[in-house]
């Protein structure tokens, strides 16, 4: 349940750009979660709602996009993303087991917001 | 109107972990994030190597827990500092909790400081606390599917201590299996069985330590 500090985190971060913009009411936050990073998007809405009751940030959308798991292959340095639940699988390509680096999959980021 | 923002989320978390790098880079202090799931036997491990090393290495801990302050008290009993975190429930720690934690530490001439992190195989895999690697603990009794379930943990982590090793013959874990998938999520993890309770296999771990606190100190 780590979406509740992710939720004040969040919360401090739009405070600070809506400041920057002058501007006075959140209508959308644009999330971008890497698959790795285990956010629960349930859990992050709910953290959201309750720290924003009675606040100017109260009712905002939040807008949740996952990023897959891209691994690129130590030995052939083929990008691929493992299929089914795993998170980590051989390379298609060559096989190889050990050793893929993580291209994506690990972000946790507001992409844009929408103010007025 | 639309603002493109791209701003990491956890960027208040991470600028403080990075603060707390160069200061403890600075001091030439080794900095371990000590994770594992509850009852993994982190402060037994600690308990040990606190007591073992105490001739050669000055260590202090920063003990990370929801509610009590037994396991500060456990370290404390073996003569090293300990300083108490109680996250009030809180999954994980964060980097301004060990920045204030450590103000009651007296950090000259520490070689090792060792931060034991709630326990949890999740959350505090996102929060950085300041660290020169992470640690993950994972015991025999617990399933050797964990690293499988568990990536993102496995994947950052430095070194897997396979504890309580002392069970195995009570117990249905494959160490290899559990070795093969920690690798095959980090493929440079070092794996280390042993058993606090009975001692097996703690002087590997405690090499691995002192390496590490060579290499940093070189490369300083």
């Amino acid at each position: 349940m780590h979406e509740l500090s992710i939720a004040q985190s969040l919360i401090a971060l739009i405070e600070d750009e809506m400041a920057k913009h002058g501007k006075k009411t959140l209508l959308t936050v644009k999330i971008k979660h890497g698959r790795l990073s285990a956010v629960v998007p349930e859990a992050l809405e709910m953290g959201f709602t309750a720290l924003t009751m009675d606040t100017r940030l109260a009712g905002a959308r939040l807008e949740l996009e996952e990023i897959p798991v891209v691994l690129r292959c130590r030995a052939c340095s083929r990008e691929f993303t493992p299929e089914g639940s795993s998170a980590f699988a051989p390379c298609p390509g060559c096989g190889e087991e050990l050793g893929h680096a993580v291209v994506s999959g690990r972000e946790l980021y507001i992409e844009y917001l929408e103010l007025e | 109107m639309q603002i493109p923002v791209v701003r990491n989320i956890l960027e208040a978390n991470a600028r403080i972990a990075a603060d707390l790098k160069d200061f403890f880079a600075g001091k030439g202090i080794l900095v371990l994030n000590l994770m594992s799931s509850p009852g993994a036997g982190k402060t037994t491990l600690l308990e040990r190597t606190l007591t073992d090393l105490a001739p050669e290495l000055r260590m202090a801990v920063v003990e990370g827990d929801l509610q009590t302050d037994n396991d500060a008290r456990r370290v404390a009993a073996t003569g090293a500092q300990a300083v108490q975190i109680n996250t009030e429930g809180g999954c994980h720690l964060t980097s301004s909790q060990v920045q204030e934690a450590i103000k009651s530490l007296d950090l000259e001439g520490l070689d090792i400081l060792f931060i034991e992190n709630v326990g949890n195989l999740v959350c505090p895999a996102e929060f950085d606390v300041g660290e020169d690697f992470k640690v993950t603990l994972l015991s025999v009794a617990e399933g050797d599917d964990k690293p499988e379930k568990y990536p993102l943990m496995f994947h950052i982590s430095a070194a897997l201590v396979l504890n309580k090793v002392d069970l195995l013959p009570y117990v249905d874990f494959d160490l290899d299996r559990a070795s093969r998938h920690a690798r095959v999520l980090n493929e440079c993890i070092s794996v280390f069985p042993v058993s606090a309770r009975s001692r097996e296999g703690l002087d590997a771990w405690y090499d691995w330590l002192r390496q590490r606190l060579a290499a940093k100190r070189a490369s300083a």
